[in-house]
């Protein structure tokens, strides 16, 4: 069994509540940070632990922290981003809904390190019953001291709100969240100024996951030297997967990050293995933007090493042979599965979610949907493959925000390692006509079983 | 007859608005149109777009920009139950066009539109973090997931009750 | 490193191998415009007097391959011109990157999918930038094979003719009814590839500045509707007036045929962006632009310096010979279905020319 610091305790009943949470040993960090620490010690602590943000770009969350302008008299915010919309991610979701005061312990903490006397969670708009949670977990920390004037005698003053987007992928880039928070259409902003520097209503902000900002509550109670030491090299800590697709066993499951991907998938602790008899293909392993892995490159790295759930290992041999951890969402597609069928889903989802700001993003996202609709649907020609390819390599690296990549990526990774199953729709149309639920027609000789 | 929220949505307009600095009423625009549209039917019309511009001191094309730009706010009328069923993919790897497709068949009706006696809408729609739960959709404020033939059934018959 | 003074320093960059000096503050794209020519980076949505105004279209993208003097790793990233600024010591590769050109040759395809290339019957051609751009870094022919979108047409006012499906979403119109009118009645609305600009209530646009909507829209999307198909800019003469206007600096260009005022503009700089007079930039109100139409109300200060590269001084049909064939002998008992009456042509924007089996013809356009 790996260690569990943020979902040991989700389970116990009742711990929704204020006392059977706190009873558990709940705002710990609390008392910790604001009787005996001065926020920048929080923040060193953060430093130590290695914690890197779990939202997706994995960025050392306090080299992130340590970057936040504090010019005078100017107010300071942090922003929790509880806009979960990656497909393959619903890891936040749980954890609002399970033991939301951890993520309001957390922000607590984090805002008296970053001097944040207004603190918001931008949750997505459809999690409209979490928000029901998280206002009464709000009501009962500030009824119970912990939020409001003069927290525990401690000088620093604190309050957290919820505000709800309206179903926006694109409010998850934490400067399109800000134009939203701040009343606005969701465009992401042309940077720089960062929002270290210039954030909500143009004062210095942190934006943070909700997962990240939960972990800061076991950095501090335990120190962040004890947090470092779990894990392999820099992906220290443990990590929250959102698992799904074709698994037994699909939910969220929280890694110390020391296990191999194969363990991950079979291991009845995890995904329990692949449901029906069926044989694993392919997945993506870290929510829908990074690469889709092949099953034999997945469960090994090109060098023929065991490929663990780190942040390296799963990087390991760059986007040629590796994927990324992202934001944990898991998806595993069995050998029954359509890869030309999934990733045109997903280039529908990028089009929908496109804020239509920047040309390449914008035209280059809706071009790639029709193209592999034409190709899943048996219309397409040899030659769209390669007009997909060179679609993709134009938009990626050259829009405002990170979802243009976010948009290139599947569809590159699927045409590098499944150009065969893209060749096998062009070649035979009247079988790829046929209507057949997203099954694929074409077996794929790189299927792995365990 | 006038656009006007019942007091007890005023009184949540003021708290919204308090929980953001002096003059940045703004902010709380996107939760005031999810009241509204809770409040007047399920639709925002140009009439309480304007409202709610009015509400909270901005123009009205601050508010047509932003109602127009975020996928949850309906500009159109819809029927008494909405049914928004999640299709990205890992939803479609467990089934979620065959749901679409049933659903449709029951209803009669395609994505996007509403039955004659207008009691039920149906919306294809994209990830709604629910991966693991799949297929899955949105009625109201709640998810429903793992849903089945059999589920479809209910879920219908219980909101035609 | 330099010596630490309080008087800010010039910054050295260096663009395509050509060093200048800026001051701080300075983006790439500015200090390209300092050198001029060649290196300089196109722009659609950047306009240096509207302030926020940049970085969306991506055709001024450029490789930085030296951050600055002090950090002299490049940026792993193209990055937008028009909102970096320079640092001491960055190098930047324009034309001499083959990075660059390939990705702008992208953004400039990605432009003009869903374009609908109505050149023959649009306002804009022959001073429209994205003529200029697809003709530098575009294609011949397309590898985009769908339906082009197109979007229900609004009327938004007396003075200004918007056409949706020829916009980039540049969003310089919004920033001119945001920084120089009282109350912004239009923007963007939707969201992805069915982002438009629009009133949402089909309200017009009444704003006395909001003529200068026009002269910034960098397309045929919003043109002067007291000039619709009035006549081709190249065949137009423009010529530098004034007026004395109590609303706005009463400098303009007037766009002639023999005597008559066609169209009143702002004047343009090399860089097709609105002069400043004395610091200021040159908007003008719409009473100088939409009711001065007569050459009697203007001072006359000559002709327009025009680049010669440009169509507009290709010629004025001044001067011209009539031909001494008549248009039936030259067709030979052909039809001449694609001279179309421009005057007829009244809903450009309902006909999808990608639509059609063949050519156009005026037929499809009277429908």
């Amino acid at each position: 069994m790996g260690r569990k610091l943020l979902l040991d305790k989700a389970h116990v009943e009742n711990i929704r509540l204020y006392e059977v949470y706190r009873r558990e040993g709940g705002y710990r960090s609390v008392e910790k940070a604001l009787k005996s620490m001065s926020p920048d010690q929080v923040t060193d602590e953060v430093k130590k632990s290695g914690l890197r943000g779990r939202g997706g770009a994995g960025f050392p969350s306090g080299m992130k922290w340590s970057f936040l302008a504090k010019p005078e008299g100017v107010p300071r915010y942090l922003v929790v981003n509880a806009d979960e919309s990656e497909p393959g991610t619903f890891k936040d979701r749980y954890l609002m809904e399970f033991i939301p005061h951890l993520l309001i312990e957390g922000m607590i903490t984090s805002s008296y390190a970053l001097g944040s006397n207004n603190s918001y969670i931008y949750i997505r708009g459809e999690y409209a019953w979490i928000v029901d949670i998280l206002e009464k977990a709000i009501a009962e920390a500030r009824n119970n001291g912990w939020l409001g004037k003069n927290i525990l005698g401690s000088g620093f003053d604190c309050d957290i709100h919820v505000q709800r987007g309206a179903g926006a992928y694109i409010c998850g880039e934490e400067t399109a969240l800000l134009e939203s928070l701040e009343g606005k259409r969701g465009n992401p902003r042309i940077k720089p100024p960062f929002p270290a520097v210039k954030g909500l209503w143009g004062c210095p902000t942190v934006v943070n996951n909700v997962e990240t900002i939960a972990a800061v509550v076991p950095i501090i109670n335990e120190g962040g030297e004890e947090y470092a030491k779990i894990g392999i090299g820099k992906s220290t800590g443990t990590k929250l997967i959102s698992a799904c697709g074709n698994i037994n066993k699909p939910g969220v499951y929280e890694i110390d990050m020391t296990i191999s991907v194969e363990e991950f998938i079979y291991s009845d602790e995890y995904c329990g293995g692949i449901p029906n008899g069926r044989k694993l293909k392919a997945c993506i392993p870290g929510g829908s933007s990074v690469p889709i892995l092949p099953a034999n490159l997945l469960l090994k790295t090109a060098k023929g090493e065991t490929r663990m759930m780190t942040y390296e290992s799963l990087a390991d041999g760059g986007f040629a042979t590796g994927s990324m951890m992202g934001s944990g969402g898991f998806i595993v597609m069995d050998d029954r599965q359509c890869v030309v069928r999934h990733t045109y889903t997903l280039a529908r989802f990028y089009r929908h979610e496109s804020c239509g700001q920047c040309s390449p993003c914008r035209e280059g996202t809706g071009w790639m949907e029709k193209i592999l609709w034409n190709i899943e649907t048996g219309k397409g020609k040899m030659s769209d493959i390669d007009l997909l390819w060179d679609i993709q390599r134009k938009i990626e690296g050259n829009t405002i925000c990170p979802l243009g990549d976010a948009a290139a990526w599947p569809v590159a990774a699927a045409i590098r390692h499944f150009r065969d199953e893209f060749e096998w729709h062009v070649n035979n149309p009247e079988e790829a006509q046929k209507r057949n639920y997203g099954l694929a027609h074409y077996a794929d000789p790189l299927v792995v079983t365990a | 007859m006038p656009v006007q929220f019942s007091d007890t949505a005023l009184a949540e307009v003021k708290r919204l608005v308090a929980r953001y600095p002096e003059g940045k009423q703004k902010s709380a625009l996107l939760p005031v149109l999810h009241l509204a549209q809770d409040e007047f039917g399920g639709w925002l019309s140009t009439e309480i777009l304007d409202y709610v511009a009015s509400l909270l001191k901005i123009t009205p094309i601050e508010v047509y920009e932003v109602a127009t730009f975020y996928s949850m706010y309906n500009l159109k009328p819809v029927g008494k139950h909405v049914f928004e069923v999640c299709q990205t993919g890992p939803c479609m790897l467990n089934g979620s066009d065959e749901i679409i497709d049933y659903i449709k068949e029951k209803l009669g009706i395609r994505p996007g539109e509403t039955t004659t006696d207008g009691l039920f809408t149906l919306k294809t729609v994209e990830c709604l973090g629910a991966c693991g739960y799949a297929p899955m959709m949105q009625m109201g404020k709640n998810y429903l997931e793992h849903l089945t033939r059999e589920q479809v059934d209910q879920i219908i018959a219980e909101s035609r009750k | 490193m330099a010596e630490q003074t309080n008087t800010p320093a010039n910054l050295k960059v260096t663009i395509d191998n050509i060093t200048v000096e800026v001051a701080p503050g300075t983006t790439i794209l500015q200090a390209a415009r300092q050198i001029g020519g060649d290196v300089t980076p196109p722009a659609m949505c950047y306009y240096s007097k509207l302030e926020g105004s940049g970085g969306k279209c991506r055709t001024c993208l450029v490789e930085v391959a030296a951050g600055s003097a002090a950090d002299p790793r490049p940026m792993p990233k193209l990055v937008a011109s028009c909102r970096t600024p320079i640092a001491e010591g960055m190098i930047v590769k324009n034309i001499t990157s083959d990075r660059v050109q390939e990705a702008r040759a992208g953004v400039v395809e990605f432009l003009l999918v869903n374009h609908p290339l109505d050149c023959p019957v649009c306002d804009q051609a022959g001073e429209c930038h994205l003529q200029d751009l697809g003709y530098e870094h575009g294609k011949e022919g397309t590898r985009y094979e769908f339906k082009r979108r197109t979007f229900e047409p609004e009327d938004i006012g007396p003075y200004i003719q918007l056409h949706m499906n020829r916009c980039i979403l540049c969003y310089r119109c919004t920033y001119v009814a945001d920084q120089l009118t009282d109350d912004r009645v239009h923007g963007v609305l939707d969201r992805g590839d069915h982002a438009n600009i629009s009133t949402h209530i089909s309200k017009a646009i009444e704003n006395n500045f909001c003529g200068n909507m026009i002269d910034v829209c960098p397309v045929g999307a919003l043109t002067d509707k007291t000039f619709r198909f009035k006549n081709r800019v190249w065949f137009t003469k423009p010529v530098e007036a004034h007026r004395d206007c109590d609303q706005c600096c009463g400098k303009v260009t007037l766009w002639q045929r023999g005597e008559d005022v066609l169209r009143v503009t702002a004047r343009k700089d090399e860089w097709g962006e609105v002069q400043s007079h004395e610091g200021k930039p040159g908007w003008i109100c719409n009473t100088c632009r939409f009711e001065k139409k007569k050459a009697s109300d203007w001072v006359i200060e000559g002709p327009t310096k025009i680049n010669r590269h440009s169509v507009i001084s290709q010629g004025h049909y001044l001067g011209l010979k009539k031909p001494t064939e008549t248009l039936p002998a030259v067709m030979d008992g052909r039809d001449p279905k694609l001279m179309m009456d421009i005057h007829s042509v009244s809903e450009v924007n309902r006909v999808d020319i990608s639509e059609l089996p063949g050519p156009a013809t005026s037929d499809n356009f009277k429908k």
